[in-house]
């Protein structure tokens, strides 16, 4: 039954991504408000993770087109590509444009409305797909003393790789949905002051999303810190 | 155990992989008990063992007095032995090696009340009640009441000795009382005793809201009426199982002692057993030591299976149809047997070096496979050896690291990073705990985080994040 299901699920998500698309050509206020009920600008110099800690401040570069890929080893494969210079170091800021495959690609800053980051509503902001897409997705997590035992908790749609501060930390995959504290690192420490969180996240079809939160050593969400990004703030 | 059919010399064979390891020859076991770090335990006419770990099996010395069926409870800075009769020595050690260790005497704490009472007074099995701090006896044979006397928790002496006991049960022997969730449990076996393999000992079980009964089964029938739920009874190779003795090993963590009748694998010899205690629908009943085998590891938090961090290839290819099969098609498969994916195979592509452990769906692949095995000499806990757990078909083994995560090493080479003790929870479900953790009260378990993340976090007996099942592969 699952290959009907999923043939009738991606029908439906076709219906859904074409009326979108067909949404995004033509924008409506109906669009637009669709669209800010779940990203918006980021108009604050610092945020406050949400009351269940998720991270909602972001920066997130407009997708590229890689093809759909499910297994782990693609995305693992897709992944050590340089699609733009220093894209493990690069700390974005609002507005900041790469070069990929000849296409030119911003960044924007965005604070979610909700616990997870709609990547979906994000293309269809700036008129992009979310089908066979990769985003890159950093921030910037300022905590008032040095941390140890912090878990970075991920979920996406669909699959993703993270970096805390430069090292690859956790990870998801398949063709998946977006779950709370799906992937999980092992026990990092977070240095006083700011921290560096990446996200890869790849999309095969339909809707794509991800919620990121940190962890303490019991399971806890960490609520202690701020999120902020220079250059965000409009 | 009766009078009149003691075990003659009993024939010690050499030990095997299906109980406890060394010198294990009993008969009629005093609750396996704690004292300095060893557990002790004492059998009909002295006989006593102790063990360092729990798994390995020594002589002990034997105490001031023997007799038959003692029963030993520690109440605060004493031990107390109660030894058919009923009579009681106390001390403040079971350690011979202690300054501390010296038996004093108790006196008689029960007996016959009257001429012509119907009871055979041995077997005692005492009980602390955790709700009340009170402290209780039980005693009783196959033929007469079983009945319930006070204790002084400080003494070990009889409370009232001017009362009269109070009849709580009929034709059961070794029995003892245990509390769990409101209920009191009276615990007692039925059969006979001392005749090797034709030995019918099985222990039974009913419950009773006060300590001094009545016990009723799972069908309402008190148990001085001959009513009782089966808690274990004989199976494999072991036959006549009796003399239940609670051991608490933690919250979450039961396990009780006891003897059989017969041992197959010992020439039907009576020894010493160790198995967990479940809790079903608010009965007790015997779980089952971990056992070898190849098994899925499910975790009970989400359902999710550990595996090595590699990628899977599906069990006969990715696709399902489009091959000879009846009826073609999609759904026609190839028409032929898949055989079980060949873990030599897909293992040329996985990394020589150390491999990550995480959680997936359970999808019958090789990298989720894994073979729990007993290590010889290697010791062990109550009732188990340590184990190794490698995937199936490969020597990779499963590791704790220093800083408490998981990882797969190349090949097992013995060190205790890669040992586990495997318990088996009051649910049934199993906790997994590194060897340096063995000990520990609030040890370190094998923890389920997040829906595909692993790692060691301190055991919570309350949380599904620590409970696993093994399950057939």
């Amino acid at each position: 039954m699952n290959k009907i299901r999923n043939l009738t699920l991606a029908l439906t998500l076709l219906g859904t991504s074409q009326a979108m698309a067909a949404a995004a050509g033509n924008p409506s206020a109906a669009h637009d408000a669709e669209i800010s009920t779940f990203i918006g600008p980021v108009t604050t110099a610092e945020a406050a993770p949400s009351p269940d800690g998720f991270i909602q401040r972001w920066v997130v570069l407009e997708p590229i087109n890689v093809g759909n890929q499910q297994p782990q080893d693609a995305t693992r494969q897709t992944i050590k590509k340089e699609f733009f210079p220093n894209q493990l170091t690069v700390v974005p800021r609002d507005g900041d444009k790469v070069k990929v495959n000849d296409q030119e690609l911003a960044w924007h800053a965005l604070d979610s409305r909700k616990y997870n980051v709609s990547l979906y509503h994000f293309a269809s902001q700036w008129k992009k797909s979310a089908s066979n897409a990769l985003f890159w997705a950093v921030t910037v997590v300022n905590v008032p003393k040095e941390m140890h035992n912090v878990r970075l908790a991920v979920g996406s749609n669909a699959s993703s790789v993270w970096w805390v501060n430069g090292e690859e930390v956790a990870g998801v995959y398949g063709d998946i949905q977006t779950v709370v504290d799906d992937g999980v690192s092992q026990r990092l420490t977070l240095k006083k002051g700011p921290n560096i969180l990446r996200g890869a996240i790849i999309n095969g079809s339909g809707g794509s999303d991800f919620c990121a939160r940190l962890l303490d050593e019991n399971g806890n969400p960490i609520k202690g810190f701020t999120v902020s990004i220079g250059g965000a703030t409009k | 155990m009766k009078f009149g059919y003691r075990a003659a010399a009993l024939l010690w064979l050499a030990p095997c992989a299906f109980a406890l390891d060394g010198q294990i020859n009993i008969h009629d076991p005093a609750t396996v008990t704690e004292s300095g770090g060893k557990y002790y335990t004492y059998g009909t006419g002295g006989n006593p063992l102790v063990s360092d770990d729990g798994w390995t099996w020594r002589p002990g010395v034997t105490p001031l007095r023997t007799g038959a069926a003692p029963d030993v409870i520690h109440v605060g800075d004493r031990y107390f032995m109660y030894i058919s009769g009923v009579t009681m020595i106390s001390s403040k050690t079971l350690d011979p090696e202690s300054p501390d260790y010296k038996w004093e005497e108790g006196g008689k704490i029960a007996g016959y009340e009257s001429e012509g009472d119907f009871v055979n007074p041995i077997d005692p099995g005492a009980f602390l009640d955790p709700k009340t701090g009170r402290l209780w006896l039980t005693y009783g044979s196959y033929v007469g009441f079983t009945r319930v006397v006070e204790l002084d928790s400080k003494t070990g002496k009889r409370l009232h000795p001017d009362q009269p006991p109070t009849d709580i049960g009929l034709n059961l022997e070794a029995t003892t009382m245990i509390y769990h969730d409101g209920y009191y449990y009276l615990l007692g076996t039925r059969g006979s005793c001392c005749r090797g393999a034709d030995s019918g000992y099985h222990i039974r079980v009913g419950r009773s809201k006060s300590v001094t009964g009545p016990f009723v089964d799972n069908m309402g029938i008190d148990m001085i009426q001959g009513g009782g739920k089966l808690v274990i009874g004989s199976g494999g190779r072991l036959i006549g199982p009796g003399h239940f003795g609670l051991i608490n090993v933690a919250d979450g963590v039961q396990k009780f002692s006891f003897h059989w009748e017969a041992d197959m694998d010992r020439g039907n010899a009576s020894v010493l057993d160790i198995r967990p205690l479940l809790w079903k629908d608010g009965w007790p009943v015997a779980g089952e030591n971990m056992k070898d085998g190849t098994y899925e590891i499910e975790s009970v938090r989400n359902g999710s299976a550990l595996e090595l961090a590699v990628q899977g290839v599906p069990v006969g290819g990715a696709s399902g149809g489009g091959g000879g099969g009846r009826g073609r098609g999609l759904f026609g498969g190839t028409g032929g047997v898949i055989p079980a994916q060949d873990v030599a195979q897909v293992s040329a592509n996985w990394p020589t070096g150390d491999i990550a452990a995480r959680l997936a769906n359970y999808m019958v692949q090789a990298q989720q496979k894994w073979t729990v095995s007993a290590v010889p000499n290697a010791g062990g806990y109550l009732g188990s050896p340590y184990f190794k757990i490698t995937i199936a078909g490969t020597d990779r083994a499963l590791a704790a690291t220093p800083n408490a995560e998981l990882v797969t090493l190349p090949a097992f080479t013995g060190g205790p990073e890669q040992l586990w003790r495997i318990d088996q929870l009051t649910d049934g479900s199993y906790r997994i705990v590194p060897r340096a953790e063995s000990n520990a009260r609030e040890p370190l378990a094998l923890s389920a985080i997040g829906t595909r993340s692993v790692t060691l976090t301190k055991f919570d007996p309350n949380s599904d994040k620590h409970r696993w099942r093994f399950n057939n592969p």
